[in-house]
Order: C-alpha cells, then sequence, then structure tokens
C-alpha cells in the first residue's frame, strides 16, 4: 500500500510542477498577479507531495519492505538503522529523488523568501518548475523507486560495505545541496534574461553561498571518506566522480567572485548570467557521469542507454535553452560598466579566468578519454600525473594572485600601495618557505614553494581581518574562505611530499617502524559486528618499553553482499596522522600491515571547514542586513563588508 | 614582471608533485608487500625510481588503482616486468613504451602527447590563453569608460 502512495505523490508532484512551471513562466507579465500566487503555491504543495514519496521510500527502507524492487535491492534487515535510512539515498533511484527533494526545497525557499521583484521570482519558479518535471518524468518513467516485486523476497540484497559509513550517509545530501542549490542561481539567471531586471545577483546571492558551502562540505566529506576508507592514505584521486563534484565548485566559486563584482559595480553583467548558467550545467553534467554509467564503460552506457539518453536530453535542454535565452536577451542588457586596470574588479575578472581554465582542466581531463572512446575505441587513461601538469600550475597561479585582490579598491584601486601593504605577508612566506628549507629534508622546490604560497595566503588574510578590526562579523568572510585556501595548501603539501609509508607482514610479538613510530603487532581477534565479521588488528604503539596505546584497525567481511572492506586505524596529534590498514591473513596469525605517518593531513579538511565558515559568515550577514538596505546600489558599509 | 617569473617558477615547481610522492622509508617496506616482489632494490634510489614508475601505472583490472597500490596478480605482473626492465637497464620512457606497445595506453596514467591527445593537454592552456585575451580587452574597454 505505502509504494502506491509514493508512487501517487510522484504523480501529483509531477502535475504540480507543471501547474508550477506554466504559472511561473506567465508570472513574468507585468500584470499576471494571479499566475505569480499560483506559482508561489503550487512550489510549496510540490514540495509538500516530493516529501511525502521520500518519505514513504524512507519509511519502506527502515521497515524492510522488500516488496519494493529499490528496497530488496540494496537493504537488509540486518542493517544498522543510520544505514537502511542513508540507503534510501546510496542507490539510483532513491538518490534521484533526493535529487528532487533538494531541489523543491529550494523552489519553496524562492517562493517563501520573494528576494528580488515579484516577476523576477515568478520566472525563477516558472524555470524550478520546468527542472522539476524534468526530474519527476525521469523518476516515474526510468528510475522509479517504488515498483513492485513478486514474490518479495525474505531478505534484502544488503547495502555495498563501502557505504556503509557515517562520512558518506552524510556525503550525498550535502553534494546534492551544492549540485541543486546552483538550480536556484540558474533559475534566478533565467528569469533576470527573460524579465530583463537587474539586481538578480542580490537575490539570488543567499542561494549561491549555500550551494557553495555546501559543495565545500560535500567535498571535503568525500575526500576525508576516501581517505580514511579506501586504505591507501590519499584524500584525492581525481577519478571522474570526484571531478564531477569539484567542477561546480569550480564554477560556483568563479560566480561568487563574479556576482559580487556585479553587485558592487554593475562589472560583468552577462558574463555572470552565463556563469550561473555554466554552474548549473556542470552539477548536470555530473549526474550525467555519475548516474548514466558511462564512467564504467561507454559500452556498458550503450547496452542500457535509457536512462543515460534521458539524462542527455535533459541537460540538452535545459543547456541549450538557457543559452538560447541568454544569446537572445542577453545583449538587450546594458553593460559597461567603468573601472581602471588597477581595480577590484580587474583582479575579479582574473580570479575567473583562472578557474574557469582550472575547470576546463578537469572537464577535459574527465570527458576527454569518453569521447575517444566512443569516437574510434582508442582508450587512454588521464591520471593524476595529467592534473598534476595541468590544474596544479594553474591553480597555483591563482592561489598567488588571491592576496592582491581584498587590497585593492572597487572602480580605482593602487596596486603598487596594495602590494606595499601586503608586505608582512610577504614576510610570513619567507619565514614559512625558509622554515621548510632548515628544517625538513631532502629539500624539495615544490614544498617550499607551496608553504611559501600558505603563508602568503594566510598572512594576507591576518592583514585583511587586522584592517576590518570592529567591522561586522560578515565582513571576515573573504579573509576567512582564503586563509582556508592556504591551510588545505598546507595539508595537502605535507601529505603528499612527506608521507612516509611502511608495509610488513607481521607475526605475533613482532615490531615494525613506520616515521617516527614503533608498532607491535599483538596479534588479531575476530569480532561480530551487527552485519559483518571482522579481523580486529591490535597494535600497540611503543613508547620505548611501554605501550602508549593500542590502535585496531580492522579488516572486515560483509557476508550479506559478500564483500570485504578494510576499516583504517587513525591516531591523529592534529598536526600528524598515524594511519594502519589491516591486510591479508598471510597464515600462522601472520598479518599484512600498512602503515602510513602523513604529516599535516588533518589541516586539508580544516582548511575545507574554515572555508565554508568563511561561506557561513557571509550568508548570516546577507540574510540579517535584507530589510535594512532594499536599494540595488549597496551603501558604503556593505562594501566593507565583503 | 616579478610576478611573471615568480609564476614561471610557481609552475616548473608543482610539476614534480606527483613523481615525488611518498618515497618509501624503508627498501624492506616494499619487499614484504601484498603480493609476491620478492625482487626488491636495495639500492633506495632504484627501489623509488620502480616505486615511481609503478605508480605512473594504472591497473588494468581494477580500473582506479595504479600498479603500485593494486593487490591483483595483473598489477604483480607488471611490477615484475618493470623491475626486470630496470635490472635490464632500460630508461624510464623505455619502459613505459615498452608497457604502452603490450597493454596500450590506457596502462599509462599520464596520456602521452600524440595527435589525438594534443587537444587533451592543450585546451586548458588554450582555455586561459583566450580567457586572458578576452579579460584583458574587457579591462581595457572598462578603463577606456572611466577616464
Amino acid at each position: 500500500m505505502t509504494g502506491e502512495l509514493g508512487q501517487l505523490a510522484l504523480c501529483f508532484a509531477l502535475a504540480l510542477s507543471l501547474v508550477m512551471a506554466a504559472s511561473g513562466l506567465l508570472g513574468t507579465r507585468p500584470a499576471s498577479l494571479a499566475a505569480r500566487r499560483i506559482a508561489s503555491g503550487s512550489a510549496m504543495g510540490l514540495l509538500v507531495f516530493v516529501a511525502l514519496a521520500f518519505g514513504v521510500l524512507t519509511y519502506a527502507f527502515v521497515t524492510s519492505d522488500f516488496s519494493i524492487i529499490d528496497v530488496a535491492n540494496n537493504s537488509h534487515t540486518l542493517k544498522p538503522l543510520i544505514y537502511k535510512i542513508s540507503g534510501v539515498w546510496a542507490n539510483h533511484e532513491g538518490s534521484m529523488l533526493l535529487w528532487v527533494l533538494v531541489l523543491s526545497i529550494y523552489a519553496a525557499l524562492v517562493a517563501g523568501l520573494q528576494r528580488g521583484g515579484e516577476r523576477l521570482t515568478s520566472g525563477a519558479l516558472g524555470v524550478q518548475g520546468l527542472l522539476a518535471a524534468a526530474f519527476l518524468l525521469f523518476i516515474i518513467f526510468t528510475s522509479n523507486p517504488f515498483l513492485r516485486l513478486d514474490p518479495a523476497p525474505f531478505e534484502g540484497a544488503g547495502l555495498n560495505p563501502l557505504l556503509q559509513d557515517p562520512g558518506l550517509a552524510m556525503h550525498p545530501p550535502m553534494l546534492y545541496a551544492g549540485y541543486v542549490g546552483l538550480s536556484a542561481s540558474f533559475a534566478y539567471a533565467a528569469a533576470a534574461l527573460l524579465v530583463g531586471e537587474d539586481g538578480w545577483t542580490r537575490a539570488a546571492r543567499p542561494f549561491m553561498l549555500v550551494a557553495w558551502i555546501a559543495l565545500t562540505c560535500g567535498i571535503a566529506l568525500g575526500s576525508w571518506w576516501a581517505y580514511y576508507e579506501l586504505g591507501w592514505g590519499g584524500f584525492w584521486f581525481w577519478d571522474p566522480v570526484e571531478n564531477a563534484s569539484l567542477m561546480p565548485w569550480l564554477i560556483a566559486t568563479a560566480l561568487l567572485h563574479s556576482a559580487l563584482a556585479t553587485e558592487k559595480s554593475g562589472a560583468f553583467r552577462t558574463w555572470t548570467l552565463l556563469l550561473a548558467i555554466a554552474g548549473f550545467s556542470m552539477s548536470l553534467i555530473g549526474t550525467f557521469l555519475v548516474r548514466s554509467g558511462v564512467l564504467s564503460s561507454v559500452h556498458a552506457f550503450a547496452s542500457d542507454p535509457t536512462r543515460g539518453f534521458f539524462i542527455m536530453v535533459l541537460i540538452a535542454l535545459a543547456i541549450g535553452g538557457a543559452l538560447a535565452l541568454f544569446a537572445w536577451r542577453a545583449p538587450t542588457l546594458q553593460g559597461g560598466a567603468a573601472f581602471e586596470i588597477q581595480s577590484r574588479e580587474s583582479m575579479l575578472l582574473l580570479n575567473n579566468v583562472f578557474l574557469v581554465a582550472a575547470c576546463a582542466c578537469v572537464f577535459v581531463g574527465t570527458l576527454y578519454p569518453l569521447v575517444l572512446d566512443a569516437i574510434n575505441g582508442t582508450k587512454i587513461s588521464v591520471g593524476p600525473p595529467y592534473f598534476a601538469l595541468t590544474f596544479a600550475p594553474i591553480f597555483f597561479a591563482l592561489l598567488l594572485l588571491v592576496p592582491l585582490g581584498p587590497q585593492l579598491n572597487w572602480k580605482r584601486g593602487d596596486l603598487k600601495a596594495a602590494w606595499r601593504s601586503l608586505y608582512p605577508a610577504l614576510g610570513l612566506a619567507g619565514i614559512a618557505a625558509l622554515t621548510v628549507l632548515a628544517l625538513v629534508s631532502p629539500r624539495s622546490v615544490s614544498a617550499t614553494g607551496a608553504f611559501a604560497v600558505a603563508g602568503w595566503l594566510i598572512g594576507a588574510s591576518i592583514l585583511d581581518i587586522r584592517k576590518r578590526k570592529g567591522a561586522r562579523a560578515s565582513a571576515f568572510a573573504a579573509a576567512l574562505a582564503h586563509a582556508g585556501l592556504g591551510i588545505s595548501l598546507m595539508g595537502v603539501a605535507g601529505t603528499t611530499l612527506w608521507r612516509s609509508e611502511a608495509l610488513s607482514v607481521l607475526a605475533p610479538g613482532q615490531t615494525m617502524t613506520v616515521g617516527p613510530y614503533t608498532l607491535r603487532f599483538d596479534g588479531v581477534t575476530r569480532e561480530k559486528g551487527p552485519n559483518y565479521i571482522a579481523d580486529r588488528g591490535h597494535i600497540a604503539l611503543m613508547d620505548g618499553d611501554k605501550v602508549s596505546t593500542t590502535l585496531l584497525p580492522e579488516h572486515r567481511f560483509y557476508p550479506a553482499e559478500g564483500q570485504d572492506m578494510n576499516d583504517t586505524a587513525i591516531r591523529t596529534t592534529g598536526w600528524r596522522d598515524l594511519y594502519l590498514a589491516l591486510g591479508d591473513d598471510r597464515g600462522g596469525g601472520r598479518f599484512t600491515l600498512r602503515a602510513y605517518v602523513s604529516p599535516l593531513a588533518p589541516l586539508i579538511w580544516l582548511g575545507g571547514l574554515v572555508m565554508a565558515l568563511g561561506g557561513f559568515l557571509s550568508l548570516w550577514g546577507r540574510l540579517r542586513v535584507k530589510e535594512a538596505e532594499p536599494k540595488p546600489a549597496a551603501p558604503a558599509a556593505a562594501l566593507a563588508a565583503e | 614582471m616579478k610576478a611573471v617569473i615568480a609564476l614561471l617558477l610557481m609552475m616548473a615547481a608543482t610539476a614534480d608533485i606527483t613523481p615525488t610522492l611518498a618515497a618509501p622509508t624503508s627498501s624492506d617496506a616494499a619487499s614484504a608487500g601484498v603480493t609476491a616482489v620478492a625482487d626488491s632494490f636495495s639500492n633506495p634510489a632504484t627501489e623509488a625510481r620502480a616505486r615511481n614508475l609503478q605508480r605512473q601505472l594504472r591497473c588494468l583490472v581494477c580500473q582506479g588503482e595504479s600498479i603500485d597500490e593494486s593487490g591483483s596478480p595483473f598489477a604483480a605482473d607488471v611490477r615484475h616486468l618493470v623491475r626486470e626492465q630496470i635490472v635490464d637497464g632500460k630508461s624510464d620512457q623505455q619502459i613505459e613504451n615498452f608497457l604502452a606497445a603490450r597493454y596500450g595506453d590506457f596502462i599509462l596514467m599520464k596520456p602521452p602527447l600524440q595527435p589525438n591527445t594534443w587537444l587533451l593537454w592543450l585546451a586548458p592552456f588554450l582555455v586561459l590563453v583566450a580567457g586572458g585575451s578576452v579579460g584583458w580587452f574587457t579591462v581595457k574597454k572598462a578603463s577606456r569608460r572611466s577616464t
């Protein structure tokens, strides 16, 4: 019965989304007050019905209703409750439903907050209605989570153990909040093109910020998961699925900066619109890459192309439609802000050039092998070395320029004075470089350069914060976000350049050393988890002859899924991670043990957190001053706030 | 100008990030490897070279992992091949060419620069140059309006 309720809710949601699309678009006409009301109302209704469908599916997972195919294929009665719930979105059908749920939450927010003009909001709702309708059609016809199975099996097939992890339970909702958050900016941009209204960036800014914060956290969470779960001590693999989340982040970052210039000084009007379209396009392409199965193999995709083609058509319509609208309406926007070569605007433009080029690297690196394979079956791999030679130098150059931007005034800045005011940051960069040169051997250009730039970024942020002493909290947003970049950079450099590793086959009582640590293997016990059996290694971390602590890496076997996986043990001092993974049983009580010492590894994620915090400050400031400044031309106080 | 030089230096510096990834701390580390790589080199420099090469190769059976990380029998075979070739005095380039000829370009993590990958390697920098030029004209125009 519940399954049919979900099915019905989806159908109602589809109908409402169509109403919302039509009335929202009609509401862009000045006199259509009724249409605007209907659009807002149907946005709320859409949320209710999508939430109902999502709730029904969650209920089916929690109660292990195996008469629903999706539940039977992806759940198991023995799974802990949290993974029954996260199982809802750990599969294709459920994750698409989550996508639409997030979309309708954003639509309800657009309708509820009514930021910007009435016609602008209405147009945005219309575009969101179109998107919701397209995705609901996709769900109902190719990825229906409520299909029944007769007869129902007694037990489900379980969930990939890799996904049974608190980090990965939270990862998809976070990432989707970011992906789909960009749809709000997209909708506002399209509406601005339709209505010809300026000031859309101001209306859409909180949505851009939320999307960016969520993407930042989502990517950090995913990378942290890869670090502790995959058992290789790496944090970023340039895997296409990771790249799919990095591309929207790069464009969203560019959008945040460009929209700021548009809002404050009217510069880059058309470019900001284009970025808003590009940002959501990247989200769609990411969804296509992850959901169509094209990544595992071009041929696997070709053998069951329904879903892939549906998303491809959807992408073509969304991107093509938006670009056509852009080509048609953008020339009518009055452009042409005036600013000098030495100005904040120029620096923001430079920021955008580098971010877009960085995104181009990831885009080409991810899609080129697929296209080549599809064209003539040539197989190449684009691995980390490619990105080290293309993405890394471009991003590094961007980081060098970051501190200059906030030091320059809008319209007319003084580069020399900005440079001079950054001398203390330059000093900190020098100190960081010399410290690395003095303390770490062997000497390496990469490490020295990376720490110099980190010092440069953090030093500039400290200067910026000192300069704004006493200002509102939101004034420190940019400084924090930029400092976060520096912190992450140190973590990345430390982990990739100074990691030490050791691999030994140990019998109980034997010791091994890795970096400064001595480890004693005290044997393995067999443990029973809720839905797995584990070999738990007991590894004593020695302090001279005494045991200072015991680490317990596990090798788990999940019988329901027939898969095994590592549960690593990580001991962190905050500055350095000791990372242990238990390997194969070599017989006679002997086991392989892999150990890594990753200096500064926690800084990677700390930096991400600091960046997200910067985003939060900015968002908080935005929502607080909403009523105070109704005029599109912001007073000086708001200028300082950025 | 200073900035340009610094930028170029940094570009050169970052280019070597991957090759210097995580040098092994002790030469016995790899000898006890998950799979039977019995022939670990006692010379740390040679061992580091072998490990580095192994990281530049993709395991064909497990997709995402490198030959260095993978526990598959295929990866063990390739590790063995790499080490044989090093003993034979082959250069890194010769070893990569040998493996690419045997297993196809797919095995190389770093795609070779050849006609069908020109676009791959150049595209990011083309975007950078194109974006830079458009940006420069935009700024010039805006500054003309400003005065």
